[in-house]
């Protein structure tokens, strides 16, 4: 498969050549994930995009091993987790979390707020080793409201008390309760209101300037993953078509995917200089992937070579990863000028609203 | 919309799912008329020895066909001559409505009818209530471990679910109960009596089982898939806790809202072993024996088959009103979402 990318440290967390396969009855296979390879280094951001269904949940989800993947492997600071029983991967959950779309399923309706943010504390123990004791905790529960800009009073509440922002807060205390090192956040911000998502998407980043957190950000919103991220993967059909510094996949796309999907972002004034064609048709069933290049059935750019020769994944020369034969090189303009104008606003995490 | 203050960010104190449950409960007229109607029956039957030594004066438990009562300062057989074409010879006293003298009358053996009926209340109740209990505990087991492990615990325990419930309740009811109630039960080195209660309340407790362990194992396969489920899984909760923690708070709505069902199904289960002589044995009293005492004179005193009748009726009735009250009021699904 690819190579990987030629780093100086070794990687916070790589996927190698990463499968997730499910039967589906009458001996099809649908193929969630087909060979991704990638690597985060601690301190990235990394903003995994993607139409629905293209595998970037599935990817995180694999990543923290909260599923099993079906092949290939996924390696966590250097241990390889992919088959690891989960009784010893228990200690490995510390360093790394999740922060799920909805907050209020990830949430146990029946346990206050105190009770859910303190569950990863007692269940793990101190660095020093044994167990925290109830003053310890409740020590850490007001820093931990503190870091996420709630009142302490929230922490007797119930989950359904709460707003979606301040859930998803929640959330997030809970996540980082035991200083991990890599946060996997599952579109976070996508089941919120926009105003309270520049929150949300201003907090993680605080977050991560204080904590120095490494991030997977899954989104579908590119102007959440332009705004937080510091690299980018573009996924469709459960492949990485696109990969590399976020400035660069957003605004040059070298991928005609990329483009597509960057042209399909509505804005607030239509433009119509330099960009793509709409796409056509529908993505194709992963049960049923199309021969050759994967998008080659909805590429404005289709040439006869692309519906027999599926393209790998191969590095350009500014560094990005591409998978296409005919990829667009050199300066494009760029497709994405202006920030939606909720996410210019200041960089301080923002305040609980209610 | 203001920024929160550090004193009273939130107008109210927390508000828990259970407190959220009682307020309802407390709002619903007919089920808090039915607890009312059952703490009412509980309290009376619970008094019963002090019904009978102090206010009747009797003893329900031995025979009294040569004994007297006092009505109106002259003394009168409680066994009777009667003229009824369908019940020749002697009959008990009928309702003297004095509750000083067999209140309710007495029965075939002369004993105090009301006496015996608040002993047997007792009785009944406390083997539905603990039959219930002993019900829903081993549901709750079964329908979480069935549910929570799934695969092939799943399905032995599942078809094993299976083939209890295709046997008709009354009729594994009265199978078991027949063979232990010639034989009384022994395990390895317990040994329980034939008249010891444990039997019926075992008993009536197993054939329920299936019955309330299904809806669990549903719910808890649902909450398994749930998110906080695999939301803690990723926080590196260790398995036991997650049932413990997460998924049982979560079913206890469910078993609790199962329970009064339970206990008025058990009643009549019991009601029926009972009056078969294969339940409570003599001469303990229970509804169901006093039911099977007045089956012989329901042509000259009805009323001795009729009260204990009229007592499970009440007492169903009043189960399943609350219990519909607690499946309305604990209806988690429909308020967690009310603020949303």
């Amino acid at each position: 498969m690819t190579p990987l990318p030629v780093e100086t440290s070794s990687p916070l967390i790589e996927t190698h050549d990463l499968r997730m396969t499910y039967r589906v009855g009458r001996g099809r296979v649908l193929r969630a994930l087909d060979g991704v390879s990638l690597a985060v280094q601690a301190g990235e951001v990394l903003g995994l995009v993607g139409e629905s269904g293209c595998g970037k949940s599935t990817l995180g989800r694999c990543m923290l091993r909260l599923v099993r993947p079906s092949g290939g492997r996924v390696v966590f600071d250097g241990i390889d987790i992919t088959a690891m029983p989960e009784r010893r991967l228990r200690p490995l959950r510390q360093d790394m979390q999740m922060v799920f779309q909805d907050s209020y399923a990830a949430l146990n309706p029946r346990r206050p707020v105190g009770d859910l943010v303190a569950e990863p504390l007692r269940v793990h123990s101190a660095p020093g080793g044994g167990r925290r004791n109830g003053v310890e905790i409740a020590r850490r529960l007001v820093e931990l409201m503190d870091l996420v800009g709630l009142p302490q009073a929230a922490l007797a509440r119930y989950p359904h008390e709460f707003s979606g922002g301040q859930r998803q807060r929640i959330n997030i205390a809970r996540a980082l309760a035991l200083s991990p090192r890599l946060v996997v956040a599952d579109e976070p911000v996508a089941a919120l209101d926009v105003s309270i998502q520049a929150q949300i998407v201003n907090l993680f980043m605080d977050l991560r300037d204080r904590m120095g957190l490494t991030y997977v950000f899954v989104a579908h919103d590119l102007a959440v993953v332009r705004q937080i991220s510091t690299r980018v993967a573009v996924m469709y059909l459960g492949a990485i078509v696109e990969l590399g510094e976020a400035d660069a996949v957003l605004h040059h796309p070298a991928h005609p995917y990329t483009a597509a999907l960057i042209a399909a972002v509505p804005e607030p004034v239509a433009r119509t200089d330099g960009l793509p064609p709409p796409l056509r048709g529908d993505v194709p069933s992963p049960i049923a992937p199309p021969p050759g290049c994967r998008f080659h059935p909805r590429c404005p750019a289709m040439r006869d070579r692309c519906s027999v020769d599926p393209p790998v994944l191969r590095r350009l020369p500014d560094g990005r990863e591409v998978a296409c034969h005919y990829p667009v090189l050199g300066a494009e303009p760029d497709l994405m000028p202006g920030l939606p104008a909720f996410l210019a606003t200041g960089p301080a995490a923002g305040r609980p609203r209610h | 919309m203001t920024a929160p203050t550090a004193t009273s960010p939130f107008a109210s104190k927390p508000v828990g799912p259970w407190r959220r449950a009682g307020r309802r409960l407390a709002r619903d007229r007919a089920a808090m008329t039915a607890l009312l109607v059952l703490l009412v029956v509980t309290v009376g039957c619970l008094l019963a020895p002090l019904y009978a030594r102090d206010v009747a004066h009797t003893d329900p438990f031995t025979s009294n066909v040569a004994g007297s009562v006092m009505i109106d300062g002259r003394p009168v057989d409680i066994m009777q001559p009667n003229d009824n074409p369908l019940h020749l010879g002697l009959s008990p006293i009928g309702p003297t409505w004095r509750a000083s003298a067999d209140l309710l009358g007495a029965d075939s053996q002369g004993r105090d009818l009301a006496a015996r009926l608040l002993y047997g209340g007792r009785t009944s109740l406390m083997i539905s209530f603990c039959a219930a209990a002993l019900c829903i505990v081993l549901a709750g087991m079964v329908g979480i471990v069935a549910g929570y492990v799934g695969g092939v615990v799943d399905a032995v325990l599942s078809r094993v679910m299976d083939i209890m419930w295709a046997v008709p309740v009354y009729l594994f009811a009265i199978s078991l109960s027949i063979v232990t109630v010639s034989q009384g039960l022994t395990l390895g080195p317990i040994t329980i009596g034939s008249d010891n209660l444990l039997i019926p309340i075992c008993i009536i407790a197993l054939v329920y089982v299936p019955y309330a362990a299904r809806p669990v194992r549903g719910r808890v396969m649902t909450l398994r898939r749930a998110e906080f489920v695999t939301a803690a899984r990723a926080l590196g909760v260790p398995g036991y806790r997650i049932v413990l923690r997460d998924i049982l708070p979560n079913v206890t709505g469910t078993l609790v809202v199962l329970a009064p069902l339970m206990m008025a199904l058990a009643m009549m289960v019991e009601s029926a072993l009972s009056f078969l002589s294969i339940g409570v044995q003599a001469p303990g009293a229970s509804w169901g024996t006093i039911i099977q005492d007045g089956e012989g004179l329901i042509y000259t005193r009805p009323m001795v088959a009729v009260a204990p009748g009229l007592a499970i009726v009440i007492v169903v009735l009043s189960l399943n009103v609350l219990g519909d009250g607690m499946r309305d009021a604990l209806d988690v699904r429909d308020s967690g979402r009310e603020r949303v």
